[in-house]
């Protein structure tokens, strides 16, 4: 076998082994393996889960053979679980892969508890009232749960979470924490230490920009009765100001820490404080914690009380700089004191959740170290994500967001496919088939699913005629077809939603994604 | 081939939209119970990159009616491909990706034909390429895609009015991932804006500049560049470095512990290391998985018409929450790979040779090493060797005779383009005007009534 670790080497530089760990320690529940369930698993098997369970109650049929990749001719007549949980075990020989021949609405009805063994459930290809006992079940169980559906050229995906937090979110881009605005004391003494007028012309084009900005933005202060701007006109004269006072003290034109500087110089008048994220996570109700508090609450309680006394209204420093033009010396000295501060802040914070660990009766060194580090780290960029059941989101949709959507030209279609997709199950349930899923009658299936759709629309609240007429004849077209090209994409997102979840690393999305297969102008919809 | 109502057809799912007439399909579709052996027929898809896309790819299109495939790669599989590749086991480590990935998916989908190719996508002529309906790309590179666009668009041709000729409009369909994020676009030559019209999306990679690296580090990667640029030549005289050599690699590393350890640096590991110096992009699964299928989806919207397509580029990021685009770039009017060709005017009088030197300093084509066709006569041939030695005489004969006198037309022409240290090959299209052609006719004219 190859070394683990190689062989994951592309997505442990995405996730880390802490990422990974989570990953191989997740037990998923795989429920209908067509195509849309058997590539949702294919990606989550390759980056090595730790064991999935399939679950389906069908034989392999000779139209399976065109649409899905995990089952061949050998297997007409035999379990599809088995089949397809056979194939799957193929790429991977460290995931344990298993398979239950049972129909999945049968074991939602006969055997609830079966579900709470699992981190994490796909479902996939489900019906609306499937959907939302399922949702019932495991909401209860505290299991994750993701529906992924392909339908014809649309389909969705959902996660459904009670409640998901994130420390490690990792955004693409975000401001560095250099508190430019607000210099703490030993910051504002190691500039002091620098001369900006020096008359070397190597230290001058090797001083970073960071100090270079804290200067200037003290000197400014000084000529400005001692205080930044703060109003709008002081803040544009300052800017202004501000680029002319860097560039007057350029010697040279190529020196790039000026450069830097200029760029960077907005940084100043950054608001100071926290943002209002994060005031709200630290507000929320959550925050008031208890002995049945998560680990996660427990740390932003301290984080609020570090706020709210030695941060000053700041979050910990998060201790890191970019890199940026300067003499290695400089660079390191400067890296250290955002270091320091950092370590302090999280000092800070570590004792704070020790005391609130003891208040709520709980072993106060029952949080990690590392565990407080990575929140002090990550501060500014905690997730918390909260999803509505399914339950509450089929019978009062946010009416107002729905209409907006369904008439919204460029989103109209994933919209109404949202709709449409719900009304296939309604007219299924009425007419015991999807409308188109054979050839004949089906002029009678479009006047069907249009007044079940309308009907459904006013049930909710909206107007049924924002509805597009082409779009319910182009969904009877469909005629529930599962198509591979649209299975691999909703099994791509699924997979890719439940990596977040499981890693708990990134941000998973929130509200229902529709997938536009027409021209790709799909939709978020929160409802 | 009609669909009995008691053997259920395989291709059932597909059956709905090829079979069935719908208010949002292509203009040109016809809905027709033929469509998949009309695929079977008629229709060669070649996937460029049989990689983490690629694999994808191969697995989507002959799950999407497409019988005859054709995959083009010139790597052997690495165990770091495992994580994705899902085509590929340990045992296969070593082996062509081509091959293993073609024959992996013919055994299991049966009545799919795909032909593999163990090559550089450069060895291949340009017949090659014209004989497939649409191409689609699963690369990591833009010299990779410059390259297949330039080919594509070669072959494009614009009628009097310069408006492109259908028939000779070559799809392409290209994709793209890095870690949570991706792309996808369709390529429609002289219609839809082509890879270079757009290529500022693919900002070139920031290198550190040398001076940082000698002088004054400050990151990790400023170390490990140190001893991968500058400490491996100073060492190892005339050796030259080779990412693939674990050894290598660990001698690097080294010295970069060393390094990172003398200025006070934090941060050198052997991964980092590698990531730093093979420039590695992390990729997984999902993502490939996510940007394949948008791929195939297009391919076989646009062949079959059963939906209209892309207009033209998906972007799709996951990072925070999942964000889907679609923007409808524009084409650049000027572009001198799927334009109407650059214009070149030359006098009468200019040979072949002279013209072959000129466009080495025109400045939109920087081209050296140059091999010219007219209407699909060889001018002039770099290679292969007997080639070069059959036109070889034409490089002193005047163009304007080489073309037959007429007094502007389309040649096109390959070579190196680029600047020094960033050369690759690449074809274009030129649109010469011989000054004074019209006198000189004129006078011919004259003399001969």
């Amino acid at each position: 076998m190859a070394e683990p670790k190689t062989k994951y080497d592309r997505q442990l530089r995405i996730w880390g082994e802490q990422g990974q760990a989570a990953l191989e320690k997740a037990s998923i529940c795989l429920l209908n393996c067509g195509p849309t369930g058997s590539e949702t698993l294919k990606n989550l098997v390759l980056g090595g889960v730790g064991s999935i369970t399939v679950v389906d109650g069908c034989k392999v049929e000779v139209s399976d053979l065109g649409n899905n990749y995990f089952v061949d001719e050998s297997c007409v007549g035999q379990s599809k679980a088995k089949c397809v949980c056979t194939f799957l075990q193929e790429l991977n020989d460290a995931v344990k892969a298993k398979f239950i021949e049972e129909s999945p609405e049968a074991l939602i009805e006969t055997n609830p508890s079966f579900f709470s063994e699992f981190t994490l459930v796909v479902a996939t290809q489900l019906v609306e009232d499937t959907m939302v006992k399922l949702d019932r079940i495991c909401r209860d169980a505290n299991v994750m749960l993701v529906f992924a559906r392909s339908y014809g050229l649309t389909g969705l995906v959902r996660n459904s979470v009670k409640e998901h937090t994130v420390i490690e979110s990792k955004p693409d881009h975000f401001l560095d924490d250099l508190r430019l605005n607000n210099p703490w004391p030993q910051l504002r003494s190691f500039a002091e230490t620098i001369d900006l007028d020096t008359s070397d012309p190597v230290v001058h084009k090797h001083t970073p920009y960071v100090i270079i900005l804290v200067k200037l933005a003290e000197e400014w202060a000084k000529s400005h009765s001692g205080s930044l701007p703060s109003s709008r006109d002081e803040k544009k004269q300052f800017k202004v100001e501000d680029v002319e006072l860097i560039k007057a003290r350029m010697v040279a034109m190529d020196e790039d820490n000026y450069k830097e500087a200029m760029e960077a110089s907005f940084k100043l008048f950054a608001p100071r404080g926290i943002s209002s994220e994060v005031q709200k996570i630290i507000n929320d109700s959550c925050a008031e914690v208890d002995s049945g508090s998560s680990d996660f609450w427990v740390i932003v309680a301290a984080l609020k009380e570090f706020i709210a006394n030695e941060g000053e209204g700041e979050a910990p420093l998060e201790g890191s700089i970019p890199d940026m033009t300067s003499s290695t010396e400089l660079y390191v000295n400067l890296q250290k004191i955002y270091q320091a501060k950092a370590e302090a802040d999280f000092l800070a914070v570590e004792r704070r959740v020790r005391d609130i660990l003891k208040r709520i009766g709980r072993d106060p060194y029952s949080i990690t170290k590392a565990n407080i580090k990575s929140v002090c780290k990550n501060a500014r960029k905690l997730r918390v994500c909260r999803y509505r059941s399914i339950e509450d989101e089929f019978s009062t949709p946010v009416q107002a967001e729905l209409q907006k959507c369904l008439t919204d030209e460029e989103y109209s279609y994933a919209t109404g496919f949202y709709i449409l997709l719900r009304a296939v199950d309604r007219f299924a349930a009425n007419y015991n088939s999807f409308p188109g899923q054979f050839d004949s009658g089906m002029d009678e299936d479009i006047s069907r699913l249009k007044s079940i759709a309308v009907s459904l629309l006013g049930d909710v609240g909206c107007n049924g005629s924002s509805l597009i007429d082409d779009l319910i004849s182009e969904m009877c077209r469909y005629g529930a077809a599962e198509l591979h090209a649209v299975a691999a994409l909703i099994g791509g997102i699924a997979s890719q939603e439940v990596i977040k979840l499981i890693t708990r690393q990134f941000v998973p999305m929130r509200g229902t994604f529709i997938l536009n297969g027409i021209d790709h102008k799909s939709q978020l919809l929160l409802l | 081939m009609a669909n009995s109502a008691t053997q259920p057809s395989r291709t059932k799912d597909l059956e709905k939209l090829f079979h069935r007439p719908g208010p949002l399909v292509a203009a040109t579709f016809e809905a027709s119970s033929e469509m998949i052996n009309d695929l079977k027929e008629y229709v060669k898809v070649l996937v460029v990159g049989a990689g983490g896309l690629g694999c994808e790819l191969l697995k989507d299109l002959a799950l999407s009616g497409f019988s005859n495939l054709d995959v083009i790669d010139m790597d052997r599989i690495e165990v770091t491909n495992l994580n994705r590749q899902f085509l590929f086991r340990v045992e296969d480590v070593g082996k062509p990706k081509a091959e293993v990935a073609a024959k992996r998916v013919m055994e299991r989908i049966s009545g799919v034909n795909i032909t593999p190719h163990f090559c550089r996508i450069e060895d291949k002529p340009m017949e090659f390429y014209s004989d497939f309906s649409i191409i689609v790309l699963g690369l990591d590179s833009i010299e990779a895609r410059s390259f297949i666009n330039s080919v594509a668009c070669g072959f494009l041709e614009y009628d009097s009015d310069d408006n492109p000729v259908p028939e000779t409009v070559k799809p392409l369909v290209d994709g793209g991932t890095e870690g949570f994020k991706g792309h996808a676009r369709v390529i429609l030559p002289g219609i839809t804006p082509c890879f270079e019209c757009t290529i500022w999306l693919f900002p070139p990679q920031v290198k550190f500049p040398l001076c940082t690296l000698a002088e004054t580090p400050r990151t990790a990667a400023h170390c490990i560049e140190y001893a991968h640029l500058i400490k491996w030549d100073e060492v190892h005289s005339g050796k030259s470095f080779d990412p693939d050599d674990p050894d290598h690699m660990q001698w690097v590393y080294t010295e970069a512990v060393k390094r990172a350890e003398l200025f006070g640096i934090p941060g050198v590991t052997y991964s980092l290391t590698q990531g730093v110096v093979k420039n590695i992009i992390p990729a997984i699964a999902s993502t490939n998985a996510i940007i394949s299928a948008a791929c195939a989806l297009e391919t076989m919207k646009i062949i079959t018409g059963c939906s209209k397509t892309l207009s033209n580029y998906l972007t799709y990021n996951g990072v925070e929450g999942l964000h889907t685009k679609v923007t409808d770039f524009v084409r650049d009017k000027e572009c001198p790979v799927c334009g109407p060709g650059v214009l070149i005017e030359l006098d009468t009088s200019v040979t072949l040779r002279k013209f072959i030197d000129s466009l080495k300093d025109h400045p939109n084509l920087l081209l050296t090493r140059v091999s010219v066709r007219h209407r699909g006569t060889n001018l002039y041939m770099q290679a292969p060797p007997i080639l070069e030695e059959q036109t070889r005489p034409f490089l002193d004969q005047p163009l304007f005779e080489l073309m037959g006198k007429t007094r502007k037309d389309i040649v096109s022409v390959t070579g190196m383009a680029g600047k020094a240290d960033n050369k690759q090959s690449c074809s274009r299209k030129l649109r010469i005007v011989f000054k004074g052609a019209d006198g000189v006719a004129d006078m011919d004219t004259a003399g001969g009534a």
